[in-house]
């Protein structure tokens, strides 16, 4: 009578099995491992040329590897021992960088897990920790969202200032007050003709009139609340994209970069110590910087032979050969409002649309009208570095501040392109509002800490349960057992950040998950003593103790989920583990051990007695 | 082995008036407490700048101060943290200075002293900007348990054991707070972690017993609700007592354990467990009667099937 059905046993089983698969991989451990990712954030990392290129170089210096592996931006490769490990980088760091002076990319050593290979190809990895495990740094940015406004209310104060001039509407000033830009008028009929031309020029501005005066009419605009979203959301992806440029540079094994609510920026570094070096890195600004291309035959043979002409500078282009730019800089990356990948209006060919400010777009129409046919470069400059992001053909005079680069691109491409030109220009300022270092010697002993707590409270708990249960402890003790390997596999298999907080939530979880077993066996225990044979005791203490355990454990859950919605940081890695835990707990509790109980007693037809410890009637006494 | 061997229900119900007094009085004095000493808060909380540092041996503690406040700095804060080698350093945000490169100064600082110099172990800085989020984020994560709480508990058996079991067990948070006061012990995330997860775990505890009120509610029929609630509470008791037992175990394996970061978070654990068992267990189960839980509202059904048979 109890006894489960095949189904049941089996997917049991198979579930168990699956919590083994993806707990194995936080046995392996460590092994040591180089990293190359790019230094530049105008070269890609093409991660399957790239793995050949480090294949290769190893194969040429004889060095043996355990594999290389390859994500979206970078090459990892692993290795028996930190000697061969250290060997190993000096061989790719010649073999990617050719000119140490001027790195392309970045070699660093790091640590991989040494699970096999059929594991990583499942998915299987280890638990990822968090930094107060590891060590490392969690910075905590803020963009400055108020001075965004500021910045874009200011080029807005130029454009209308042009925009009134080149339709002849005669204002008495215009200037920025606060979040709004103010417009004077001396005349109803000219504040009317600015209202429409503001109109007709963009729907970013919400226009509204205010009378000081007779002879003092304004026209108060500000920006709509639809394009000061678009603006907020423009300015934290665009940080976001500068940072994971800047970051890679520092060859951080699995850095994240993250949004948090609206306005801030989670940037965590894991292993790395400088924080000094780290914060110069997230705050250094990159520029633009529009100039002309020296196209004189001749002058670039000369220049490559080691003579360059009066006022030019040798650059690479992006992906091509060398180039020859005058210094006189022509438009910086402040000018540039916008740069968006899309599509030739004409030819639907990729495209990179620019929008200038109005200044900007004078200045623009200005050049491209004195030298069409010619070439003009977009440099980007880094570290007092600049290269070429793109060197187009001027093909006619171009006004109004719209500007199109097409031809010869993909789609990746474009973006590409579109991307650096934004690193270069508008970024919102950033503040560091919360950072947390810990130390290497930390983080380890953290993990000591942890599990020796959730060890030890294990193995008290399982002996005082197979004292107190007998055989029925013993089943208690293995669910438990089972429902630790399941959280832990669930973790690994989300890759959910673990933290000392989130050890405690695991211990936590355990000590409270015992209580399933606890009820089911005093109520085991109730019907034996009211006077149950034991089979019909078993199946009605499951049954009964079902709908509580069901009740408790919502109400844990509830906690629990509150914890995860409203929580941070610490608080949330705690939050994390223990809901999981709660649904573990009732799997194992309730379905792993029936499933053993039913095993050891339910095929047999008579039973005199359970293994369940004493139980006192009280007629007996 | 059986520790329970209980012949007739223990009447507790008899001296609810005592438990709830004895209860109101330890609220009153945690309420005091928190009001006359306030909690001791986090940086989490307060915002500045905390530097946790090593040294190789024992490291006093003046010369450090002395170091620190020559540097211009105030209200400065140095302790030991678990032994005599590591020293914890904590400062205020101030306006007048960049905050973001305090704990840098802070260890060029440390390695100038006179001293070998320390390693540098952790370091937490907090904006004031976050600091205020995390309190109001902190107190609607409570609200949002008790109103959850409530809800659940008012579907599943009755409106009445829902308030009666979230007035108990808010009591344990307030009494929990009113040692952290009264100790003035450091109020960090975790430890409001553990109020909160010490609230959702000390209902289970109604929960078990009111499934059983409920149960009685409906075998029993000549019990008045009194005695259904003794006989409940009593028929339980194995299963509290074995339970808690079992969960402070394991908290007590991290109090030994899991070292100083661990050690306040299962201390609010351990207050939270001893007097979560005293007040969903014989708080709650009195104020359910006072609020007026009838047997009417557990078999209502029944009866009507009973009254069209005869």
């Amino acid at each position: 009578m109890n006894r489960y059905p095949l189904w049941k046993n089996l997917m049991i089983g198979l579930v168990l099995l699956w919590g083994l698969i993806y707990t194995l991989p936080n046995f392996y451990g460590e092994v040591p491992a180089v990293q190359v990712s790019s230094a530049k954030a105008t070269l890609r990392l093409d991660p399957a040329a790239a793995s050949d290129r480090v294949a290769n170089a190893l194969k040429d210096a004889g060095i043996e590897h355990d594999g290389i592996f390859s994500d979206a931006g970078s090459v990892r490769a692993r290795f028996a021992s930190t000697d061969i490990q250290l060997r190993a980088k000096d061989v790719i760091e010649r073999a990617f960088n050719p000119d140490a002076e001027d790195p392309s990319y970045v070699v660093a050593l790091n640590l991989l897990p040494a699970s096999p290979a059929w594991l990583t190809a499942i998915h299987a990895l280890p638990m990822y920790l968090g930094l107060d495990l590891r060590g490392g740094v969690h910075f905590l940015l803020e963009v400055d969202m108020p001075g965004a406004l500021t910045k874009r209310l200011d080029s807005t104060t130029g454009d209308l200032r042009t925009l009134m001039r080149d339709k002849n509407v005669r204002h008495a000033g215009i200037s920025r007050e606060g979040n709004t830009v103010v417009i004077r008028f001396r005349e109803a009929a000219q504040r009317e003709a600015g209202r429409r031309a503001i109109q007709d020029n963009t729907a970013d501005l919400q226009l509204s009139d205010r009378d000081a005066g007779a002879d003092d009419l304004r026209l108060v605009a500000t920006l709509t609340p639809q394009a000061q979203q678009t603006m907020r959301d423009f300015a934290i992806k665009q940080n976001i994209t500068t940072l994971h440029n800047r970051i890679n540079e520092l060859g951080v094994a699995e850095p994240v970069i993250q949004q948090q609510g609206a306005d801030r920026i989670v940037v965590q570094l894991p292993g790395v110590q400088d924080v000094a070096k780290a914060k110069d890195i997230l705050g250094r600004t990159a520029t633009l910087e529009v100039r002309m291309v020296d196209d004189t035959p001749g002058a670039i043979e000369s220049a490559l032979a080691g003579n360059i002409p009066f006022g030019t500078e040798l650059y690479s282009e992006r992906g091509g050969g060398p180039l020859l730019v005058r210094k006189q800089v022509v438009l910086t990356g402040d000018r540039l409002t916008d740069a968006q990948p899309g599509f030739d209006g004409q030819t639907n060919e990729p495209a990179v649309h620019l929008t200038l400010d109005a200044a900007g777009a004078r200045i623009f129409r200005d050049v491209t009208r004195e030298s069409v046919g010619k070439r003009m470069a977009i440099l980007l400059i880094e570290k007092g570095k600049g290269e070429v992001v793109t060197a187009p053909v001027i093909r006619t005079e171009i006004g109004g501040g719209r500007v199109q680069i097409s031809g010869r691109m993909t789609t990746t491409e474009a973006n590409d392109v579109a991307l650096l030109l934004r690193a270069g220009s508008l970024a919102a300022p950033m503040e560091i509002i919360e950072e947390r270092t810990v130390g290497p010697s930390l983080g380890a002993d953290n993990i000591t800490k942890g599990f020796n707590s959730t060890l030890w409270g294990f193995v008290a708990i399982a002996v005082f349960m197979c004292l107190y249960y007998a055989l029925f402890g013993v089943v208690s003790s293995i669910a438990l057992a089972a429902n630790l390997l399941l959280l832990v596999a669930l973790l690994s298999l989300l890759q959910a950040t673990l933290t000392l907080p989130g050890i405690a939530a695991m211990a936590l979880t355990l000590g409270m998950a015992i209580d399933a077993n606890v009820l089911i066996n005093e109520r085991i225990r109730e019907e034996l003593r009211n006077g149950s044979s034991p089979q019909a005791a078993i199946a009605a203490g499951y049954e009964r103790a079902g709908s509580t355990i069901l009740d408790s454990n919502v109400t844990s859950l509830i906690a629990g989920i509150a914890l995860l919605v409203f929580g941070s940081g610490p608080v949330r890695g705690f939050a994390v583990v223990h809901c999981l835990g709660i649904l573990t707990s009732m799997f194992s509790a309730i379905l792993v051990s029936r499933m053993l109980i039913n095993f050891i007693y339910g095929r047999r037809r008579k039973i005199d007695s359970l293994s369940i410890g004493q139980v006192w009637k009280p007629d007996s006494n | 082995m059986e520790f329970f061997r209980i012949k007739k229900d223990i009447p507790f119900m008899r001296h609810s008036l005592v438990f709830n007094a004895i209860s109101f009085a330890t609220f009153l004095l945690a309420v005091f407490f928190i009001a006359t000493r306030g909690l001791h808060l986090s940086v989490e909380f307060t915002g500045g700048t905390l530097v946790e540092v090593i040294y190789t041996e024992a490291q006093p503690l003046e010369p450090i101060r002395t170091a620190l406040a020559a540097d211009g700095n105030t209200d400065i804060l140095v302790q030991h943290f678990g032994s005599a080698r590591d020293v914890l350093i904590r400062l205020p945000n101030r306006d007048d200075v960049d905050s973001n490169g305090i704990a840098d100064r802070v260890m060029a600082t440390l390695h100038k002293m006179d001293a070998p110099a320390p390693e540098l172990r952790r370091v937490e800085f907090v904006g004031p900007q976050v600091g205020k989020e995390l309190a109001s984020d902190g107190a609607m994560a409570l609200l949002l348990v008790i109103i959850g709480i409530v809800v659940y508990l008012a579907l599943r058996f009755e409106w009445r054991l829902g308030v009666a079991t979230i007035v108990a067990n808010l009591h344990d948070v307030i009494i929990i707070l009113g040692f952290f006061a009264f100790f003035q012990w450091e109020f960090s995330l975790a430890v409001l972690a553990a109020t909160l997860a010490v609230l959702g775990y000390s209902v289970n505890e109604s929960v078990v017993i009111f499934d059983r009120v409920r149960e009685t509610f409906r075998k029993k029929r000549g019990y008045t609700t009194e005695q259904v609630v003794d006989h409940a509470i009593t028929s339980t008791i194995s299963r509290t007592v074995i339970t808690h037992g079992s969960t402070q175990m394991m908290v007590l394996s991290m109090l030994i354990f899991g070292g100083e970061t661990l050690f306040y978070f299962s201390l609010a654990l351990t207050i939270g467990i001893c007097f979560g068992i005293y007040s969903s267990v014989l708080v709650a189960s009195p104020l359910a009667i006072w609020l007026g839980m009838k047997r009417e509202q557990f078999v209502k059904v029944k009866k009507e099937k009973e009254e069209a048979v005869v």
